[in-house]
C-alpha cells in the first residue's frame, strides 16, 4: 500500500474541506471497497479523511420517508423495523449482499459508492481499463468476463454497479443529500450514476470532496408488497449474477401500480420502466411477465461471457413477478 | 490530528505517516504507533502479538481474521488499526473466561469442528456473535449467517452441529 496521510475530523465541514483542498484525498467510511482497493494498488490516495466519526449514523423515522445518516451500516438499517414492514425488499437485498462481518463494516453512502467488482479493473498490472486509464482500451471485452454488465454499456467498459441495496432504492426512488466544496444539494439516485456508456471513467455525478450526508428513502404506501430476488454462483455471500427488485400494488386481481429495478445487469442500478409500463394496469400474466423482460433487455450489448445474463434476467424478472403476484392468483 | 501536506516522504515527515492508537484489547488497555498503512489485523498479530487471528486471504472474502469491534464482528483485514482508536476489541484470544473455554470452544472440540484448525478463530469469533445476535435458530440460519467464515477443509457440518448444540444449550 503506498503511504497516505490520515485524518479523522469530528464535523463534516471540516471533512469536506480536507478532501476538497486535496486533490489526492479520499474519504474513508466502513474501508471494504477504499482499504481493499488501496491494497490492490488500484487506488493510492496520498490523504485519507475517516469520516466514521462524522455524526451521520442512524435512522430517523417519518411518516413518508426514512431519512438515513450515511454512515449507518447496512445491518443498523436491515435490523429497522420500519424497513421490514415498508421496505421489505430493501431488507432483503442488505441481508443478501456480502456477510455479517462485511454489513457491520459497510456504511450506506459507502455501499452506493463501492466500484465495480471488474477483476481487470482490480488488478493494476493489467493496462487495459478505460475506467482506471481513459483511452486504454477494455480488457475484460476481449477476455473472461462474466461478472460484467449488459445493459448501459458498449465495448469501451462493461463495469457492473454490483451494489445490491441500490437496486430496490432506484426502484422507490431515493435521494442523496450532498455536502461539499459549493454546498448543500440534493440528488435523486436516478441522476446520481453515469453510465458507462456514457463516459468509461465517471461513474457518479459527486465532484471531489462530495460527502454523501444522508439518504432520503420514501415508504412504500401501504398495501404495497415488495421483495428482491438474487441469483447468484454459490448460495451466500456472493455477488448477483442477476437480481429483480419488485414492488406492487394489486387492485383485485390485476397489478394496480408497479416499482421494478434490476441488479447485476447495469454499469448503474437498472430502473425497468419499460416493463413497469407494460405491466401496470394488467392482469397477472406469465407471458407478458416475460415479454416486459424482454422489453428491459431488448438493448442489451453482450460479449461471449455475458450472454447467459440476458435470458437469466429475464427469467429473474419473471419469476419475482410471479412470486410477488402470487397470494392473488 | 491534523496533518500538513508534505511532497516527499523525507524521514523529518515520518511522523505524519504514523498514528497513535489508544484502544482496549481482550479488556487490557493497549497504545500503538503505527505506519497509517496497518491494519487491524496487522496490528493485533504483529503489533500487540496475538497471533490468533489468521490472514486468509487479506481481502474480505474469507472470514479468518474475523475479531470483535465495540463487540460487532468485522473482519480486521479491511480495517485500519487506526478506526479502533478509542474503541474495544476482542480477539479469540480473549473469548474464554476466567473459569475456562468459552461452550462454543468445547462444543467445536466435541465435535471435531475443525481439521487444519487455520478458519477456527475466525469461526469462533463470527459464532459467537451469531448467538448474540440471536440468529441460530435453525441450521439454515446459521449457515446462512455464518456464510462470511470459510473453510478450505470443508469442516462445515461439524461446525454448524457445534453452532447448534450451544445455542440449543445442550451443553
Ligand atoms: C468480499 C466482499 C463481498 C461483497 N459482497 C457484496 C454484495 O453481495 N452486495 C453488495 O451490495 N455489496 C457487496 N460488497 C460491497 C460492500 O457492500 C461495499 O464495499 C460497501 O458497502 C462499501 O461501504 P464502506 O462503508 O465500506 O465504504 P468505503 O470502502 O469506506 O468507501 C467506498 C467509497 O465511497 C467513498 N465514500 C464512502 N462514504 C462516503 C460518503 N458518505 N460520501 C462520499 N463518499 C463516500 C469512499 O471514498 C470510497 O471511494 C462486498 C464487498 C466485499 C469486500
Ligand atoms: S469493463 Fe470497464 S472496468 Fe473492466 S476492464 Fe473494461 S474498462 Fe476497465
Ligand atoms: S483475511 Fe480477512 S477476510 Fe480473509
Ligand atoms: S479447519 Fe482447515 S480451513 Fe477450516
Amino acid at each position: 500500500m503506498r503511504a497516505f496521510l490520515y485524518d479523522r475530523p469530528t464535523a463534516v465541514g471540516e471533512a469536506v474541506a480536507a478532501v476538497a483542498a486535496d486533490p489526492q484525498a479520499a474519504f474513508l467510511a466502513g474501508g471494504t471497497t477504499q482499504v481493499d482497493l488501496m491494497k490492490d494498488g488500484v487506488w493510492t490516495p496520498d490523504r485519507l479523511v475517516d469520516i466514521t466519526r462524522l455524526p451521520l449514523r442512524g435512522i430517523l423515522v417519518e411518516s413518508q420517508q426514512l431519512k438515513v445518516g450515511a454512515l449507518t451500516t447496512m445491518e443498523q438499517l436491515a435490523a429497522e423495523p420500519v424497513v421490514e414492514q415498508r421496505l421489505t425488499f430493501v431488507r432483503e437485498a442488505l441481508l443478501l449482499g456480502a456477510s455479517v462481518q462485511l454489513r457491520n463494516m459497510a456504511t450506506i453512502g459507502g455501499n452506493l459508492l463501492q466500484r465495480t467488482r471488474c477483476r481487470y479493473f482490480r488488478d493494476p498490472t493489467v493496462s487495459a481499463c478505460n475506467r482506471r486509464s481513459p483511452d486504454s482500451g477494455c480488457a475484460a471485452v476481449d477476455n473472461v468476463a462474466r461478472m460484467h454488465a449488459v445493459l448501459g454499456v458498449d465495448e469501451r467498459c462493461i463495469a457492473l454497479h454490483a451494489s445490491d441495496v441500490a437496486v430496490p432504492l432506484i426502484a422507490v426512488e431515493a435521494s442523496v443529500l450532498v455536502d461539499g466544496p459549493s454546498g448543500q444539494r440534493r440528488i435523486p439516485l436516478t441522476e446520481f450514476w453515469v453510465r458507462a456508456d456514457e463516459g468509461p471513467s465517471i461513474e457518479n455525478v459527486l465532484g471531489h470532496g462530495d460527502l454523501i450526508t444522508e439518504i432520503d428513502i420514501p415508504l412504500l404506501p401501504q398495501g404495497w408488497r415488495s421483495g428482491y430476488l438474487k441469483v447468484r454462483d454459490r448460495a451466500s455471500y456472493e455477488f448477483a449474477l442477476t437480481s429483480a427488485a419488485v414492488a406492487l400494488q394489486m387492485d383485485g386481481d390485476m397489478i394496480g401500480d408497479i416499482r421494478i429495478a434490476l441488479g447485476g445487469v447495469g454499469s448503474v442500478p437498472w430502473r425497468a420502466r419499460e416493463a413497469e409500463e407494460m405491466l401496470r394496469g394488467t392482469h397477472v400474466d406469465p407471458v407478458r411477465f416475460e415479454q416486459a423482460g424482454r422489453a428491459v433487455m431488448a438493448s442489451a450489448f453482450t460479449v461471449p461471457g455475458t450472454a447467459f445474463k440476458v435470458d437469466l434476467a429475464v427469467r429473474t424478472l419473471s419469476r419475482q413477478l410471479l412470486t410477488m403476484t402470487e397470494a392473488s392468483r | 490530528m491534523k496533518t500538513t501536506r508534505t511532497t516527499a516522504r523525507a524521514p523529518s515527515a515520518q511522523d505524519q505517516y504514523t498514528v497513535d492508537v489508544f484502544t482496549v484489547v481482550n479488556g487490557a488497555p493497549a497504545q500503538w504507533r503505527v505506519d497509517t498503512r496497518t491494519t487491524l489485523l496487522e496490528a493485533l498479530r504483529d503489533t500487540a502479538g496475538l497471533t490468533g487471528t489468521k490472514r486468509g486471504c487479506d481481502q474480505g472474502a474469507c472470514g479468518a481474521c474475523t475479531v470483535h469491534v465495540d463487540g460487532q464482528r468485522v473482519l480486521s483485514c479491511l480495517m485500519l488499526a487506526a478506526q479502533v482508536d478509542g474503541r474495544q476489541v476482542t480477539t479469540v484470544e480473549g473469548l474464554a473466561g476466567e473459569l475456562g473455554p468459552h461452550p462454543l470452544q468445547e462444543a467445536f472440540m466435541r465435535h471435531d469442528a475443525f481439521q487444519c484448525g487455520f478458519c477456527t478463530p475466525g469461526q469462533l469469533m463470527s459464532a459467537a456473535c451469531l448467538l448474540r445476535e440471536g440468529r441460530a435458530g435453525s441450521d439454515a440460519d446459521i449457515r446462512e449467517y455464518m456464510s462470511g467464515n470459510l473453510c478450505r477443509c470443508g469442516a462445515y457440518d461439524n461446525i454448524v452441529a457445534a453452532i447448534r448444540d450451544v445455542a440449543k444449550g445442550t451443553d
